[in-house]
């Protein structure tokens, strides 16, 4: 069914077809949007689902623990220092190996307090065992909701999964949006099964001491875990494709006119509507230019991404946070893993800035010319 | 000088490590011998011993135990080596001896 609806609905959606049991949510701007209408869901009795109603951002990651440790699939949204004050349990959860999803409304972490967007909350916790997505559409967060359990639930996975989603720029947008049919996602998403539950007749220890005879091999098994979540990710994304009709690039990197291109921006969430729209601009002119958009930025697809690069001359990207003290943390990575690639770093869109079609009409150009005129899109 | 391993350790139990580090048989702290961290090993003089309990209230491991003589003996499988009992003997009946081999 198409209809108009806020992208936050479409997230609160996505967490109502995926048959949620227990949201612990805390509500903060610009997230907020998204428990209330799982509110009104489990109110209006279409959701059979239990809301708890927390004293804090920790509080809500934490009771997803013992949710979940029951056996019922669970999901929050957070943004900015809401998710900064779960940071504390963000890798207990990994390390628990623990199915959340989250969705996260990107905003800028406080101070200034600023509450708009940029991506300087969830990026910031990219080491903590959480695989991310970045999505760009309306359309993509009712679709990306429901992969993230089939992701986070496989058993070759078992780590949480957040997805976020630029604050305001897309939580307050209203789109046209397909509603997948309960019948369809019930195929896709299996009932979540687990075999390590809380059960008084089969007690078993969970959350203990790992010491220095163990700890690290449990770390090794994370990352393993991580490195399988690309083939698992990719999997999701055609399956729900075969299904649905809606694929999103390859599910770890979405490709916009670059089967020819030697110039591209490769960024993260909305601001690639903004560099897509500029690259057709552009294209029309006969400027061979494109767009990378990455899609899941954890784990990082090393693959994909240099298989895209191999035909570029130069490379622009975008980070929408800064790690201060050195450079944007994308730019540093993408720099690692293309060696012989001219990259341009961008710090872009902090705090709300808007990153505009001149802005990426000014890369464009660096790019041509060879030429970095600036590093900050102020 | 080299510590004197008691009785064996997780390593050489071999406890499996599933996913998330859960513990699927719970109760197996029994079965980690932290006596493998002392240093010094309090020794209890039965002689001079009053059996007034003090080195059985204070031991914060729960390593000293009554026998079925009414005698206070040190479990040296989880002793880990405090010496607090060492400390708070009213006779001194308790001496520490270094852990060499």
């Amino acid at each position: 069914m198409k209809t108009v609806i806020e992208a936050s609905e479409a997230v609160a959606l996505g967490a109502k077809l995926s048959r949620v049991k227990v949201c612990p949510m805390y509500p903060i701007t610009p997230s907020t949007h998204i428990p209330e209408r799982i509110s009104d869901y489990i109110f209006d009795g279409e959701m059979d689902a239990e809301m708890i109603h927390v004293e804090s951002e920790h509080s809500a990651a934490s009771a997803l623990i013992g949710s979940i440790l029951t056996g019922a699939r669970s999901f929050t949204a957070t943004s900015s220092n809401g998710f900064e004050l779960m940071y504390e349990i963000l890798p207990i959860l990994s390390g628990m190996r623990l199915p959340a999803v989250m969705a996260v409304a990107n905003r800028a972490v406080a101070g200034p307090i600023n509450i708009w967007n940029d991506h300087s909350d969830a990026v910031s916790a990219r080491d903590q065992g959480w695989v991310q997505f970045y999505v760009e559409s309306s359309q993509e967060c009712i679709d990306t909701i429901i992969q993230c359990y089939k992701i986070a639930e496989d058993k070759n996975v078992q780590m949480p999964v957040m997805m976020c989603l630029d604050g305001f720029s897309l939580t307050h947008v209203f789109e046209n949006v397909d509603i997948p049919e309960q019948k369809q996602v019930d195929s896709f998403l299996p009932p979540f099964k687990r075999e390590d539950i809380l059960d008084v007749k089969n007690p078993k220890t969970f959350g203990p001491i790992g010491l220095p005879d163990s700890f690290m091999n449990f770390k090794k098994q994370q990352q393993d875990a991580m490195i399988n979540a690309i083939d698992v990710i990719k999997k999701a994304n055609l399956d729900y494709k075969k299904l649905f009709g809606r694929g999103y690039g390859d599910g770890l990197i979405e490709l916009y006119k670059m089967d020819d291109a030697e110039y591209a921006i490769l960024a993260m969430g909305t601001i690639c509507g903004t560099a897509k729209a500029k690259a057709e601009e552009l294209r029309a002119k006969g400027k061979k230019v494109g767009v990378i958009r990455l899609r899941s930025y954890r784990p990082f697809p090393v693959e994909a991404l240099k298989k895209a690069f191999k035909k570029l001359t130069r490379l622009a990207v975008l980070d929408r946070h800064i790690s201060l003290g050195s450079d944007g943390p994308l730019f540093t990575e993408i720099n690692a893993i293309a060696p012989g690639l001219d990259v341009f770093g961008y710090i872009a869109g902090l705090g709300g800035r808007d990153v505009t079609l001149d802005h990426m009409e000014s890369v464009y150009l660096d790019l041509e010319t060879g030429k970095q005129k600036r590093e900050w899109l102020m | 000088m080299t510590r004197k391993e008691t009785v064996g350790d997780v390593a050489k139990e071999s406890i499996p490590l599933n996913t998330g580090a859960v513990i699927r048989t719970p109760g197996n702290t029994k079965k980690y011998h932290t006596g493998s961290w002392r240093t010094f090993r309090p020794v209890i003089d039965q002689k001079t011993c009053i059996k007034c309990g003090t080195c059985w209230r204070v031991c914060p491991d729960a390593a000293i135990y009554i026998d079925k003589d009414g005698k206070y003996r040190i479990n040296y499988d989880y002793c880990k080596g405090c010496l607090i009992c060492f400390r708070e003997c009213p006779v001194k009946a308790i001496s520490k001896e270094l852990e060499q081999k």
